[in-house]
């Protein structure tokens, strides 16, 4: 499996086909043109769903914006009751998917919800702007997505420190004004590549917009496959989604490459800035309002109602649930680190453009949606299938398709989706092993098999630990993959609180929401206390 | 404070009356400076000197407004900008500051960063200025390059333009040279001061690093534990140092142990000496230390005083001697390189103090 010579690392090619056949597959889809049903999707559905996608990725960037560079810099920069415990806490929307948020706040908010029952008890017929509407999503997408940003930015400002600032206040000008003219745009490379991670999870998100009824890529594709049977024109779909993920992908790696690093000492006595007052107090209600309608109220909701159901809904199946849940995320786990092992581990024994362009290539499925993903890996397998039938035939086995209606199509996806970030804290990891000690190793004595054994796997232990942790829990939250490509009758938590949520049944959702936000939680506090350090 | 004042002039730059600073702790403030006065007078340069940690960095940041003063006052260009209950903020104090890391903005050009100050003045204005700041700091051929494209020393004259591009008050440059290469600091504190003078910026800058305090200032303030220590011209601080600490880190030297006798000079091991003046509760028959500075020590083979050599260091030109007299009274000696003597060897010196200062033992 590991080749040791000063060649580059071809067998690193194998794992970068998750990714590049469904790509592949996608934008050869228009070899196969359907001009009959292209003429009634560019009639009913596109221009929908451009300008839907368009104006909530509009909506989304601003309010991710908005809501993470603000926060960010609250809590980085400036001191006022409460921050220290803020600058964690408003990280754990994290551990909410979108789909979740959207159940509960669609249950809160409905007609028949408890707000608007409610206000109609208290003030007569009154209704509310609906809710299942692009706002709404947009909303949605904003809270949860908004930590994204206010993660990088936050490093950004601090690690920037307050010199800059300081700077330009000596040049006479206002705190204020100094934070547009400098601090702004000197940390956007950091949040500008944020707002791109936020838009390529709202694109990738499929939950979400079932929920709140609003027409993009994602459901176009859903309907396209299993509504209409058309696969063509759902990888014909899922290629224009391609192009709106590269192009963000671009634009982020752009954004990477501007960072630069002030060469100065973090000043560990950094003073903050001390608000006070009115501005001290509105910061604090600020942080407080975020992260009620984030966290601390979806988290409320969801556990009133689950105990509500407990009682009647809890029963055989949700062991099914469980069990299915669980099982796909350890094996994705499993798979994911052993790629990102070989991926990283191939990396350190031979550097060099081709290896790193694997790489480059292997872990670009974070950006790409998993409908795309389905759809890319389910038709070239399902050809495989049907070549293989006649064999199977000839060997008098049952001739059923052996490879489509398995986990394969599955796993393969999830792993091409998640390998970015099991491959990451991999990388990390790696990186702390010096080619001095990988020389120690081997002028001891061991070869190359015992280096990885007795080195690398001891060393990189924190490495496949966070990462298998990180995969898991990413799998478990993850949809649209799930939905499309699970064999007959295999559900999971996730798919139960699709099922459940596009019948309207908010509260028999939030039980299996409630288990995937806990699991959730996990990674989100390994992350804060490895960032509060 | 000693020493006479330079330029004869009533304004002040720069005052600081009984400026005492500290720090929040967990017992309460601690104070890392205290009662600090001293004036500037206008288109003169200053240096706070010391070792690391003595309050320096800090005394700066309170002139400049970023650190609040526990009691005290500062006044620029006669106007107070700072006492214990009320600070004027940074940006309305008309000052200029470079920074250590000097701070540039990354993602500003060159002359974005020098206009960056100017940024209420006209368009046209504001390039005047920019240009003239360039040539002044002889980087015209870089005004569309980014900071991180330059060299460090280049980084600096950046700053420095930058800083002066407004025309401050009162110019403040924090370790402006420790990110730069030995070799170039004291070249590169030369050319400062030069730039200064041409401009006729009164600067306040910071240095830990005493050669380049004595390239580049016209007054330095030697601060240590706490206080300041002495307030003067290079010259004051290394021929007349007030106390046993300014004598010790201002250059090398070492002390002669010697008494008063009632004639009223100082009767050493080396010889008899007048001194200048007498440390305060010295009395006949006090024990009195002098101060003997490496260049007071002449080689002299003809001298009947020897003393014995206990270790050398070549300076290229001379030998700095660690020489041991028969007391067992260690002094230093800066001797030409051609007197090469070995370890243990006795040689004749002669004592030549032009300036006798001494301190109580």
């Amino acid at each position: 499996m590991l080749a040791f010579s000063g060649k580059p690392a071809w067998s690193v090619l194998w794992l970068s086909l998750p990714t590049v056949v469904p790509l592949l597959v996608v934008l050869g889809s228009w070899f196969n043109p359907q001009p009959e049903v292209w003429a009634h999707l560019n009639e009913f559905v596109l221009p929908a769903v451009i300008k839907n996608s368009l104006l909530m990725a509009l909506g989304v960037a601003l309010m991710v914006g908005v809501l993470g560079v603000g926060l960010a810099w609250l809590t980085a920069v400036c001191e006022f009751p409460g921050r220290r415990w803020f600058a964690w806490a408003l990280v754990l929307p994290l551990a909410l998917p979108g789909y979740v948020l959207a159940s509960v706040m669609v249950g809160l908010f409905d007609f028949s919800g408890p707000v608007q029952t409610a206000l109609r008890a208290w003030l007569g017929p009154v209704t509310l702007p609906p809710i299942r509407s692009m706002t709404g999503a947009v909303i949605v997408f904003g809270l949860v997505l908004y930590p994204y940003v206010y993660l990088l930015a936050r490093q950004a400002f601090i690690t920037q420190g307050k010199r800059s600032l300081e700077a330009a206040q000596t040049l006479g000008m206002p705190r204020w004004l100094a934070f547009f003219r400098v601090a702004l745009p000197m940390s956007r490379p950091w949040w500008a590549a944020g707002i791109t991670l936020a838009l390529m999870e709202m694109l990738a998100d499929f939950g979400t917009v079932a929920i709140f009824n609003v027409d993009t890529f994602t459901t176009a594709i859903y309907k396209a496959w299993l509504a209409l049977f058309n696969l063509p024109v759902a990888s014909q779909l899922a290629s224009l989604l391609a192009f709106a993920v590269l192009l963000l992908v671009w634009l982020e790696q752009r954004a990477i490459a501007q960072r630069r690093y002030a060469a100065s000492t973090i000043d560990a006595r950094m003073e903050r800035l001390q608000l006070t007052g009115y501005s001290a107090w509105g910061a604090s209600a600020v942080c407080a309002v975020v992260l009620l309608l984030a966290f601390l109220i979806p988290l409320f909701q969801l556990t009133v109602w689950s105990l509500a159901v407990i009682r009647h809904d809890w029963d055989a199946r949700y062991w099914g649930f469980i069990g299915h849940s669980l099982m796909l995320s350890s094996l994705s786990a499993l798979v994911v680190v052993a790629m990102g092992l070989w991926l990283s581990y191939s990396q350190r024994q031979h550097p060099g453009p081709i290896t790193r362009w694997c790489v480059r290539i292997s872990t670009l499925g974070y950006a790409l949606p998993g409908m795309l993903l389905s759809v890319g890996l389910f038709i070239p397998i399902a050809w495989l299938d049907r070549q293989l039938y006649p064999l199977w035939q000839g060997w008098g086995i049952d001739p059923a398709p052996v490879l489509k209606g398995t986990l394969l199509v599955m796993l393969l996806a999830l792993a091409a989706r998640f390998l970015a970030v099991g491959f990451e804290p991999m990388q990390a990891a790696m990186q702390r092993i010096t080619t001095n000690q990988q020389q120690a190793a081997q002028s001891l004595g061991l070869g190359r098999w015992q280096v990885l054994q007795k080195l690398y796997l001891p060393l990189l232990r924190s490495g496949w630990l966070g990462a298998s942790l990180l995969v898991f829990v990413e799998v478990m939250k993850e949809m649209p993959i799930t939905l499309m490509t699970r064999p007959f009758g295999w559900d999971t938590l996730a798919v139960r609180v699709y099922e459940m949520s596009a019948e309207g049944m908010w509260d028999r959702a939030a039980l299996p929401s409630l288990c995937i936000v806990l699991v959730g939680l996990l990674p989100v506090l390994l992350l804060i206390r490895k960032t509060e350090r | 404070m000693q020493g006479e004042p330079i330029t004869q002039q009533h304004m002040h730059a720069l005052e600081l009356c009984g400026l005492t600073l500290g720090y929040p702790s967990v017992s309460g403030m601690q104070v890392v400076l205290s009662d600090i006065s001293l004036t500037l007078a206008p288109g003169e340069i200053a240096c706070l000197l010391g070792p690391s940690g003595c309050g320096k960095t800090t005394a700066l940041r309170a002139i400049a407004g970023f650190h609040p003063l526990q009691s005290g006052r500062i006044h620029l260009m006669q106007q107070e900008v700072g006492n214990e209950r009320h600070q004027v903020p940074p940006e309305q104090r008309n000052i200029g500051m470079v920074f250590q890391d000097y701070a540039l903005f990354p993602h500003l050009s060159v002359a974005d960063n020098i206009g960056f100050g100017l940024y209420r003045r006209s368009q046209r204005e504001r390039d005047q200025r920019i240009a003239q700041m360039l040539d002044l700091v002889g980087l015209r051929e870089y005004a569309s390059k980014a900071p991180h494209q330059l060299s460090g020393g280049q980084q600096q004259r950046v700053a420095l333009a930058r800083a002066l591009a407004p025309q401050p008050a009162l110019l403040l440059m924090d370790e402006p040279f420790s990110n730069l290469d030995v070799t170039l600091r004291e070249r590169l504190a030369l050319e400062v001061r030069d730039l200064l003078k041409q401009t006729g910026t009164t600067a306040v800058i910071v240095t830990h690093d005493q050669l380049e305090a004595f390239a580049v200032a016209d007054r330095i303030a030697v601060l240590a534990e706490g206080r300041l220590q002495q307030w003067g011209t290079p010259m004051q601080l290394y021929h007349r140092p007030a106390n046993r600490f300014v004598a010790g880190f201002i250059g090398e030297g070492m002390m002669l142990p010697g008494q008063l006798g009632e004639d009223g000079q100082i009767h050493t091991e080396l010889g008899v000496f007048k001194p200048d003046t007498l440390p305060a509760g010295v009395t006949h028959g006090s024990q009195l230390d002098l101060l003997v500075r490496p260049d007071d020590i002449q080689h002299d083979d003809a001298s009947r005083l020897q003393a014995r050599v206990l270790a050398k260091a070549f300076r290229g030109a001379q030998f700095l001697y660690t020489l041991a007299l028969p007391s067992g009274t260690q002094l230093l000696s800066l001797v030409p390189s051609h007197h090469d003597h070995a370890i243990g060897e006795a040689i004749g010196i002669r004592l030549e103090l032009d300036h006798q200062v001494c301190f109580a033992a």
